[in-house]
């Protein structure tokens, strides 16, 4: 088998010095190129550290991190990142806030004014996917929470990011868009050669979206389980309403219970 | 609404087309109230033109003065306006530069506070000596005293970027520097233009007070002269003139803050 895209090994990371706030400890995981990786576990038990430590936001005190085969020491350029909060600049339209990555990855930022209206086709193309056809010159404050969180999906997609980070990105929505976006990510993770990283607390949505479900305990965080999802792709929403499916669910909600009791 | 209803039935018919609107026209009515009050209230006190003249002998006085009001009037728009342009560039300058970095921002916050703290009256005789009186000193005042909101308004608006806005880019592999032209930049504009008006204003009190204690032109002077000459009417004059200009470079940062930062005012950043 190929070396994994991510490998994350024995890694310690504390906040705010050596009496600081110890997030991680003796973390361990690895996520093969391709896979859907859903992270959940109790809050506050270093999921989002996880996310940074990664995509070389942080870099840990202790262990190593590596990304494509290297080292993590410095930001790595190959992810999109999407969190729960959309950060749309409200001075872009939502087609300038999608383009941002490219005016700031190196591969693009050389190309984008020779060749924009190919650009702007492909962040037409993406918003079209995520159902927000038209919107594209409207600002982010024009669009509903949903329509950000959609628009905020096409920005960590537009550079065609190897590894795809999303931090809760679908907390705040309701429970109908939600699936909605759940579809969507799911069909482009099989319609595209991405490899995904989901933090959430929704079981279901781990189960129904991962190929893997990583589940964490509380803080130091460190992995106590990975359970991989038998269901068959492609999935359909009626798959939440089988039998198999809520046990799966079940059994995970009682590992965090008791993770977060053990803490 | 202060409008007669008594007659207004529950299903009100439609409007006659000319409505007048009271919100816009208030400013003048209020104005025109209160020079009103001002005549009766001095004509009843019967207070003496030497303490407090009614605005009609004001007026009076700013027509028959009217050539050296007009002149005074424009030396002191001149040092204000380009202290305060000096202030601008200053302003965004410096505080782009503390804004940069948190460690910057927090070495050099304290130093700016305690500059401001200083009355810029105390800096009038030092800038004398240095350049003698006149539009030098006026205008350095104005600067003095008008780039301090300017400053710490554009280093806030590059300080407060959200965390997860920047992760986002650094993740994308950006540098300091795109992350402030991308974000920071844009960002610290409404807080820039927002305190233009604030900074105008402070620029006049700069410009008027250097030129009342050092210089032979501007309003400030004229005022300092009309005064030591009983000419009480002169002296409101004055001030009558300063308050027009100020509203007017008041009115017109506000526009140029509207033009410039429409998304803020639409925006929850609006903050
Ligand atoms: N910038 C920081 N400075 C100091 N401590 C931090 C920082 N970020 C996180 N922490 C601490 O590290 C721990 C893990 O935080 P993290 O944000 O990774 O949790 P999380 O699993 O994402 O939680 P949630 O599910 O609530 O989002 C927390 O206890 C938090 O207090
Ligand atoms: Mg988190």
């Amino acid at each position: 088998m190929a070396s994994p895209l991510v490998s994350i090994e024995n890694v310690d990371m504390r906040y705010g010095g050596p009496s600081g706030t110890l997030a991680v400890s003796g973390l361990n995981l690895r996520i093969g190129r391709g896979e859907f990786v859903a992270v959940v576990g109790p809050s506050g038990c270093g999921k989002s550290t996880l996310m940074k430590l990664t995509t070389g936001l942080h870099i840990p005190q202790g262990g190593s991190v590596i990304v494509a085969n290297s080292q993590v020491t410095k930001p790595v350029s190959i992810v999109g990142m999407a969190f729960q909060n959309p950060t749309m600049l409200p001075w872009r339209t939502t087609l300038e806030n999608i383009l941002l990555p490219l005016e700031i990855v190196e591969k693009h930022r050389r190309r984008l004014r020779s060749h924009k209206s190919e650009y702007v086709a492909k962040a037409e193309k993406l918003l079209e996917t995520v159902g927000l056809k038209g919107f594209g010159d409207k600002f982010p404050w024009q669009l509903s929470g949903g329509m950000q969180q959609r628009a905020n999906l096409c920005r960590a997609l537009i550079h065609e990011p190897e590894l795809l980070m999303l931090d809760e990105p679908f907390g705040a929505l309701d429970a109908f868009t939600r699936e909605e976006l759940w579809c969507v990510i799911r069909d482009l993770h099989a319609s595209q050669d991405v490899t995904i990283v989901l933090v959430t607390h929704d079981l279901r949505e781990s189960v129904f979206l991962a190929d893997k479900v990583v589940v964490m305990s509380a803080r130091p965080g460190r992995v106590i389980a990975e359970h991989m999802v038998p269901f068959e792709r492609p999935r359909q929403l009626d798959l939440l309403y089988e039998p198999a499916f809520n046990e799966m669910v079940q059994k995970l909600h009682g590992e965090i219970a008791t993770a977060r009791a053990a803490a | 609404m202060t409008t007669l209803d008594e007659t207004a039935p529950i299903a009100a018919p439609p409007r006659p087309a000319v409505r007048i609107n009271w919100v816009r026209l208030a400013p003048l009515f209020y104005t025109i109230g209160l020079f009103v009050l001002w005549e009766v209230g001095v004509r009843i006190s019967g207070l003496p033109h030497t303490i407090l003249p009614t605005p009609t002998r004001v007026f009076e006085a700013i027509v028959q003065y009217w050539s050296p009001i007009w002149k005074n009037s424009m030396q002191t728009l001149y040092t204000t306006v380009l202290g305060f342009l000096i202030a601008v560039v200053a302003g965004l300058g410096i505080g782009l530069f503390i804004g940069w970095s948190k460690t910057i921002y927090a070495g050099l916050y304290p130093i700016m506070v305690g500059f401001n703290a200083i009355p810029k009256v105390a800096l009038v005789p030092i800038l004398v000596i240095w350049f003698g009186i006149g539009t030098v000193p006026a205008v350095l005042t104005a600067f003095l005293i008008s780039f301090f909101p300017i400053v710490v308004n554009v280093a806030t608006g590059l300080a407060t970027i959200e965390p997860e806005t920047e992760d986002v880019l650094r993740a994308l592999g950006a540098k300091k520097m795109d992350i402030m032209l991308k974000v920071g930049i844009p960002r610290s504009m409404p807080y820039f233009f927002g305190s233009l008006k604030v900074a105008i204003t402070l620029a006049f009190v700069g410009s008027v007070v250097s030129e009342t204690v050092a210089s032979n032109s501007g309003l400030g002077n004229m005022m300092a002269s009309a005064q030591s000459n009983f000419n009480v009417p002169l002296v409101f004059a004055g001030l009558l003139m300063l308050a027009v200009e100020g509203i007017v470079m008041y009115a017109l940062m506000a526009w140029v803050e509207k033009r410039m930062t429409g998304w803020a005012h639409r925006s929850t950043m609006a903050n």
